[in-house]
């Protein structure tokens, strides 16, 4: 647990010493905030919540967590750190949980920092604070889903282009079979019971109960599953795949 | 003690490392000696745990690599290859993270990062940015991680890789410092190196040991081990005339060089030559008993191990 901290601690201080942290923290408020107001009508639809900032977040964060996951292990292999890292006395596992929890603390850190739009519905209105919450915890569920598919993928590759293309395909396919349309398609192509099974397993659907305010067990458990999951898978490729 | 038994590794259908046994023990500074690609690295990336061996396994001080990796790890400081560090860090920042990896808080930290900042001279850097250090810094500051825990193995792959030959005088002081009570594993393609700071120096080609000994005891397989060289004015005429004493064996000339070979049986060479020239008056310089070439035997060895068995014509 020490060494998952260290390792913690040094990861989340590597991007602050680097204008990975900066950048991605000013592209992600300016981002979020634009697409609230511009596209979302925060103003004109005249109800105090936080419903078009939330409704966007999977899709801005369908780029923006591929950016920060890429370069986790592709970078280390590119530099040869990871050869450094794992001849220390640290388990890949402690390597694998201690940079995963890196990266998305440093994504809840600029999640947090939108509390500005939170500060304004409350003032304008009455909004409803616990729902409000819950969407956010929500939207860090699923950046940390995305973070843990991002970060076994950056895994495979020493070429952090690549890590970043394979996570952006791989997460746009997950949030695309909950889109009512593609789940409308399945349905034409597939029994019905199927394409159900399929839907099922989308980010999209879950993470629309949360942003509505609704914490379900299943749903809460769905989010930690897929990032244990990729999380393992992260650890079996780093085992079979230190060198190259 | 580390004892490496039929250590193996096979990438794909190659195979880098080939049963490769053998033991150190502590006081000993062992060269890894052989060609690029014939295994020194993928042996000591699994000596230190990086890579599973294929088959076959190392003990480090007692601790099985394979069953017991993490407690091997604790007794080794590693140099991998070309140092790689992590650039955005200050070598301060660097050396610290790597102190509470290794289990030091506190005041211990600190005392354990300024005792291998004043080891390897970091000082003047300690709050520079890794990445903007020239290369003999950072190769320090890589040096500087491996003894930081004062580990009872160290294995550098390359170590003086790359350095300017006052910090490469550097490097090699310290191992020798190091060498006490210590088991030090260092690999080179550099012989010189061998002689400078090696007790023991194996030769590696294609994943195999062919060959362990001392230094001294390697060159002395060399065929100049024991001749005689030196310059003279007509060398081809002084080389034929040589080739009659009952002491000399074949007589080689290159340039104004003539070297003479020693003969199974045929006696004191030095002093049969020396004789000669004397009858002769020879105007003759330089001449010099060849403790015999280290790059000869490594050149035969490896070239040997990798299917062209017929030794090569020295060129000098």
């Amino acid at each position: 647990m020490a060494t998952i901290m260290t390792l913690l601690r040094r990861e989340l201080g590597a991007y602050f010493m680097t204008p990975v942290a900066w950048v991605f923290i000013v592209i992600f408020l300016m981002l979020s905030s634009g697409m609230t107001f511009f596209f979302g009508g925060f103003y004109e639809r005249g109800i105090a919540d936080l419903e078009p900032f939330f409704r966007f977040l999977p899709w801005l964060y369908l780029f923006l967590v591929p950016a920060i996951a890429m370069r986790l292990w592709a970078e280390e292999r590119k530099s040869g750190t990871i050869e450094l890292l794992l001849t220390l006395p640290i388990t890949p596992a402690e390597a694998v949980v201690a940079k995963y929890l890196a990266a998305w603390v440093f994504i809840g850190i600029a999640l947090a920092l939108t509390f500005p739009l939170w500060i304004t519905v409350a003032v304008l209105g009455d909004p409803d604070n616990g729902a409000i919450l819950t969407a956010y915890l929500g939207s860090w569920l699923l950046a940390g889903s995305y973070l843990a598919i991002g970060s076994c993928l950056s895994a495979l590759t020493r070429n952090q282009v690549v890590a970043f293309i394979l996570a952006v395909v791989v997460c746009f396919s997950i949030l695309l079979i909950g889109v009512p349309t593609v789940v409308e398609a399945l349905h034409g192509l597939l029994p019905s019971a199927f394409a159900d099974g399929i839907a099922a397993l989308s980010l999209l659907a879950r993470f629309d109960a949360f942003s509505r305010g609704v914490i379900d067990f299943r749903d809460l458990a769905y989010f930690v599953l897929v990032i244990v999951f990729w999380l393992i898978a992260n650890r079996i490729v780093i085992e079979l795949r230190k060198a190259g | 003690m580390i004892e490496v038994k039929s250590l193996t590794r096979r990438f794909g259908p190659f195979t880098a490392v080939d049963r490769l046994t053998f033991s150190v023990g502590e006081g000993e500074v062992l060269g890894f000696l052989g060609p690029n690609g014939a295994g020194k690295s993928t042996t000591m990336k699994m000596l230190t745990g990086f890579l599973e061996p294929s088959s076959g396994t190392a003990t480090i001080l007692g601790h099985d690599i394979r069953n017991d990796r993490l407690a091997a790890q604790r007794e080794i400081g590693y140099l991998p290859e070309g140092a790689p560090l992590y650039g955005e860090m200050t070598v301060l920042q660097f050396l610290e993270f790597i102190a509470e990896v290794r289990g030091f808080h506190g005041p211990e930290r600190g005392a354990k990062v300024a005792a291998a900042m004043g080891r390897l001279q970091l000082d003047d850097v300690a709050g520079q940015t890794i990445e903007t250090l020239s290369k003999g810094y950072k190769r320090r500051v890589g040096l500087a991680q491996a003894i930081l825990h004062d580990p009872r193995v160290l294995i550098l792959d390359e170590p003086t890789d790359g350095l300017d030959p006052n910090q490469k005088h550097e490097v090699r002081r310290l191992i020798g410092e190091m060498a006490a009570g210590r088991i030090i594993i260092i690999s080179t393609h550099i012989l010189e190196e061998v002689h400078a700071v090696c007790t023991r120096a194996m030769i590696i080609a294609a994943g195999r040991l062919v060959a362990d000994d001392t230094p001294d005891g390697l060159a002395r397989l060399s065929r100049y081990y024991g001749a005689l060289t030196f310059q003279v004015a007509a060398p081809q005429q002084v080389a034929s005339d040589l080739a009659s004493l009952a002491a000399a064996g074949a007589v080689e000339v290159s340039g104004s060089e003539v070297t003479v070979f020693p003969k199974d049986g045929g006696g004191d060479l030095l002093s049969a030559v020396q004789q000669r020239i004397a009858e002769r008056g020879w105007q003759v310089s330089g001449l010099r008993l060849e403790n015999g070439r280290l790059d000869e035997v490594f050149r035969v060895i490896t070239r040997k191990a990798a299917g062209h068995p017929e030794p090569i014509k020295e060129a000098a």
